[in-house]
């Protein structure tokens, strides 16, 4: 991997870190009010994945999809004002942060039910496959979504039409506060889409590297037309599951295990390693948080400055 | 030159729309359980599969709610696919992907995209199909904001209205009847349009309004023909599209006759039968001369048994009776439900099963 590739995953996760952080911090004024799902420790996987797209190819999301709408090149300001509710919002207002939308850069949209996606994203393979189109889709989701029955309709059909999508399933451990061994049993993610009859891996989540390189091979493979691939990927939800709160307090998750996880920070481990090899200085660490600080409160301003809709337009977009 | 003679059913009028609108558009496809089979779903695909091939004539694993959200992300590509359900109960499954996706995704994403689809239905009554396989659930679809909901009852209209459905550029949901796909009639040849959201006065009248659905029209036709006989006068209103609703034609008529029949499909509470009725209270109350009658389905499953099928789906009968007492006029001459010679489990006495 060369060093101007390293600069830029890490510049994009530290991107991710920093407007999610700004996000907790402002969110208490009570002017955002849309329920918000932030990914901090999980910005690994948005960038290792999205590093290897093309602008043509389409990304499709859930509820937990800040961090995959900015590393597919989203718009940061359509995105705050969004989430401050304005006409200037990616979605005009109406979505909040649960529905995202960029389509000058095939961010297709995100949704707030569990599974959701999935299917639109199988489809949107099916479209590209259907009109010849040399387009691949790539779908987020978390590991709750594999427990719906549709996540298990989609795999099949992708496998059966041999369709260009790749599955990223986040395997954040949580549904909410419950974890995963109170609704999974003890077999791998991936072995479900393996027996579905496609290629399937897992991954460490939390490097970025692991994360880059296994979707490298997976969309060039999906690229020769070899089909769908699955990846699924370890990680952990730092905050709540919604909101911008810490909540080890209720003790539905062990403190070390929390621990061990904030000291496999994705961000802090590979700034170690590249500060390690001289790949950077802190210098250009510092202003690079300078960099994007300034870009998110300028998104802050003019998300706070911009105009509610108005009340003309409540009915508007009900149809096409 | 329009052959004025040529009368098509209205299977084979729905299959020509599909047929027309395949040639015309190449982004246009259709999936369903059983569409390109031998029996391409009561004829409407029939032999499309040989014409236009595999790939835009499919069948489909049985997953119906993730087929729904796989043909939603292809309308997001451009495609407009038409979903067929050999039965309105199958899309239950689909209702997730209808109600959460379909229906909202150009509102919620602030009219950055939509989802031109058709979502076919089918519905019926009759022939032991019971209480898993003859539901009438349009209520349910018209109650969503973001969804058309189109219910045909003739050749000419089933026609017209699949063809301005499959070029809508939203959700179609697009409701047709068992009972009524051996009616046949004049079609003209060609693409012609049947714009959603108008109401047709398929009969005029001064005394009676009856406000009907689908193949509940039928029988408003039949009990408007036995009134006649009787020198009553009654207006028959094919509603056509439920969403969005001709509240000015269903308004007009009730200021001119004062009352109001309402017959639908569906179950009776809460159902669309109720919506008129609620809309004309609201509306024309004054004009009202009498309480308005809804004539749906009572509060129970379809049975399948013929002995307590012929008991519970309403028919032309039970339009008569309502519309003598409405009229103050006794009901003594009215051949009862009980005294009919037409079986009433199937669509006419040349029917032989199954469906």
């Amino acid at each position: 991997m060369d060093e101007k590739l390293f600069h830029s995953l890490f510049y994009e996760m530290l991107r991710i870190r920093i407007v999610e952080e700004k996000i907790a911090d402002l969110y208490p004024e009570q002017e955002m009010r849309c329920p918000i799902h932030l990914c901090i420790g999980e910005e690994a996987i948005a960038v290792g994945v999205c590093a290897n797209l093309k602008n043509r190819d389409i990304v499709m999301s859930n509820h937990r999809s800040h961090g995959h709408y900015l590393a597919k090149g989203g718009d940061l300001k359509a995105l705050i004002a969004e989430l401050y509710g304005k006409s200037t919002g990616c979605s005009r207002g109406r979505g909040g942060s649960m529905h995202l939308i960029d389509l000058s850069v095939n961010f297709w949209g995100s949704t707030s039910i569990v599974g959701g996606t999935i299917p639109m994203a199988v489809g949107t393979a099916f479209g590209s496959r259907l009109k010849n189109q040399d387009t691949i889709t790539v779908v987020f989701f978390g590991d709750g979504a594999v427990e719906e029955g549709v996540f298990h309709e989609s795999l099949n059909f992708a496998s059966l039409k041999n369709l260009p999508v790749l599955f990223i399933c986040v395997n954040d451990l949580f549904s909410v506060y419950t974890h995963i061994s109170l609704r999974q049993p003890s077999r791998s993610i991936f072995s479900l889409a393996k027996a579905h009859g496609m290629e399937a891996y897992e991954g460490d989540g939390n490097n970025v590297f692991e994360v880059y390189e296994m979707a490298k091979k997976a969309i060039k493979s999906i690229r020769e037309g070899k089909g769908p691939v699955f990846i699924e990927l370890s990680t952990y939800r730092w905050l709540e599951h919604c909101g911008p709160c810490y909540d080890n307090n209720l003790g539905y998750r062990q403190e070390t295990e929390f621990n061990h996880w904030k000291s496999r920070c994705p961000l802090e481990n590979l700034k170690k390693i590249m500060l390690k090899k001289d790949m950077i200085t802190n210098d250009q660490i510092k202003l690079m948080k300078e960099k994007i600080s300034n870009e998110m409160n300028e998104a802050v301003s003019l998300a706070k400055s911009s105009p509610f809709p108005d009340k003309s337009t409540l009915a508007q977009y009900v149809y096409s | 030159m329009d052959n004025n003679n040529r009368e098509l059913k209205y299977g084979e009028a729905i299959r020509e729309a599909i047929d027309l609108c395949m040639e015309k558009d190449p982004s246009v496809y259709i999936m369903g359980e059983g569409v390109p089979d031998p029996k391409g779903i009561f004829g409407t695909t029939l032999n499309l599969v040989d014409k236009y091939g595999p790939d835009r004539v499919m069948d489909m694993p049985i997953s119906e709610n993730g087929m729904t959200g796989i043909c939603i992300g292809t309308a997001l590509t451009g495609m407009r696919p038409i979903m067929t359900h050999q039965r309105v109960d199958f899309v239950l499954l689909a209702m997730d992907q209808i109600i959460n996706n379909a229906s909202k995704w150009h509102y919620m994403f602030g009219g950055k995209s939509n989802v031109p689809i058709v979502i076919r239905l089918i519905i019926g009554r009759g022939w032991g199909q019971g209480p898993q396989h003859s539901q009438s659930l349009q209520a349910w679809f018209a109650h969503v904001p973001g969804l058309k909901v189109v219910m045909p009852t003739t050749p000419y209209d089933a026609k017209g209205l699949l063809i301005s459905s499959i070029e809508d550029n939203n959700p179609v949901i697009f409701i047709e009847h068992r009972w009524l796909y051996n009616i046949s009639e004049h079609v003209p040849e060609g693409v012609y349009r049947v714009p959603i959201g108008q109401a047709r006065v398929i009969r005029e009248g001064n005394d009676l309004t009856i406000v009907s659905t689908s193949y509940m029209t039928m029988e408003a036709l039949r009990a408007a023909e036995i009134l006649a006989a009787k020198g009553i006068r009654v207006e028959v209103i094919d509603v056509r599209t439920l969403k969005p609703l001709d509240e000015g034609s269903i308004l007009k008529s009730v200021r001119k006759t004062g009352r109001l029949i309402v017959t639908d499909t569906g179950w009776k509470t809460c159902g669309f039968s109720s919506e008129i009725v609620a809309l004309v209270a609201e509306k024309s109350f004054s004009d009202l001369k009498s309480p308005p009658v809804r004539i749906a389905l009572p509060d129970f499953p379809a049975p399948s048994t013929p002995a307590l099928a012929a008991h519970y789906y309403p028919i032309a009968a039970d339009i008569v009776v309502n519309a003598m007492r409405m009229l103050g006029l006794g009901t003594d001459s009215i051949p009862m439900r009980t005294t009919t010679s037409v079986p009433l489990d199937v669509p006419d006495i040349s029917f032989k099963g199954p469906f």
